[in-house]
């Protein structure tokens, strides 16, 4: 498996998302934001953590427009893997790859604690070894991390089994307890929590990295 | 010449900062503030000369990044 590791000015979770590939057994390239073309031969791109341009006018708003994006949209166009976790997640959905939108916790306060997830959907290339219904630990770091969906695209999300995760205690008052959704095709996913934070038991828990596991060895076996 | 953006979140979506500024007023003395709900307003200073070509441009920029419309609304003003 070949990883491109997008990093932004802001970005801090690349480096931790970058090792999460690693230690799946993927080969990783870091890939600045300027870069109007990714490296050739990528399987999959992670969109990482952070707070890309100092999430300036809305999170994730300027980087969606960023020089790499429009190489992000284009792979995922051609059926390419899109793994966005956190700032991630709000990047693809600015840019329009995952329907939704992630607005201010309901809390208004930033919230930074490990939370059990249950895996809503196991109909995927990130959750297929977790199994349906099975409850894993992930952190969250986020302020902004409230997913909202119109009705009809809720109703949508839920007929095509495209909810990946779900907060067994719902802290950032995400409609539907939603964590993470993927895309029509399956391989874009984007979710709050972090597991590329926890890949090891010394961060904690080590949930997540079955997660690129799974990924990897969807790309072995492609 | 001048354009003025007011980025709005639309009706029915839930505007947590409002709730937290209508209760702090509430809690100053200001009663009988039945709503609060807050937006953005952003300020363009543009080189056209035609009004009318100059809202549809700003309009274009509305859509493709000053609002997401998928949960903001905007209106565009030419001052």
């Amino acid at each position: 498996m070949k990883a491109a590791v997008i990093t932004f000015p802001g970005s801090n979770c690349d480096r931790d998302l970058a090792v999460g590939f690693e230690k799946a057994g993927a080969q990783v390239i870091k890939v600045w934001h300027k870069e109007t073309e990714l490296p050739d031969g990528i399987d999959v791109i992670g969109v990482p953590g952070g707070f890309s341009y100092g999430d300036y006018l809305r999170c994730g708003a300027i980087a969606s427009r960023s020089p790499v994006g429009q190489a992000i949209a284009d792979f995922a166009a051609r059926g390419g893997y899109v793994l966005g976790i956190c700032n991630g997640f709000q990047i693809l959905t600015e840019m329009g790859l995952l329907p939704g939108a992630l607005m201010r916790n309901a809390s208004l306060k930033y919230i930074c604690k490990p939370v059990a997830l249950t895996v809503a959907s196991a109909n995927s290339p990130y959750t297929e070894s977790y199994g349906a219904g099975a409850q894993v630990t992930f952190p969250i770091a986020h302020h902004d991390g409230n997913y909202q969906i119109d009705p009809e695209g809720l109703a949508a999300l839920k007929a095509e089994d495209r909810v990946a995760f779900r907060y067994v205690d719902n802290p950032n008052g995400s409609v539907d307890d939603i964590a993470g959704v993927l895309s029509e095709n399956r391989r874009v996913l984007g979710m709050m929590p972090h597991p590329e934070r926890a890949i090891e038991p010394a961060q904690g828990g080590a949930d997540g990295a079955a997660l690129f596991r799974a990924l990897s060895g969807i790309m072995a076996s492609a | 010449m001048k354009a003025r953006v007011h980025v709005m979140l639309k009706d029915g979506v839930l505007d947590p900062q409002g709730e937290a500024v209508r209760h702090a007023l509430g809690h100053l003395g200001f009663l009988g503030v039945e709503g609060v709900r807050q937006g953005k307003v952003i300020e363009l200073d543009l080189a056209a000369t035609d009004a009318a070509s100059a809202e549809a441009e700003v309009q274009k920029m509305c859509d493709k990044l000053l609002a997401n419309t998928v949960i903001e609304k905007y209106t565009v003003e030419i001052v």
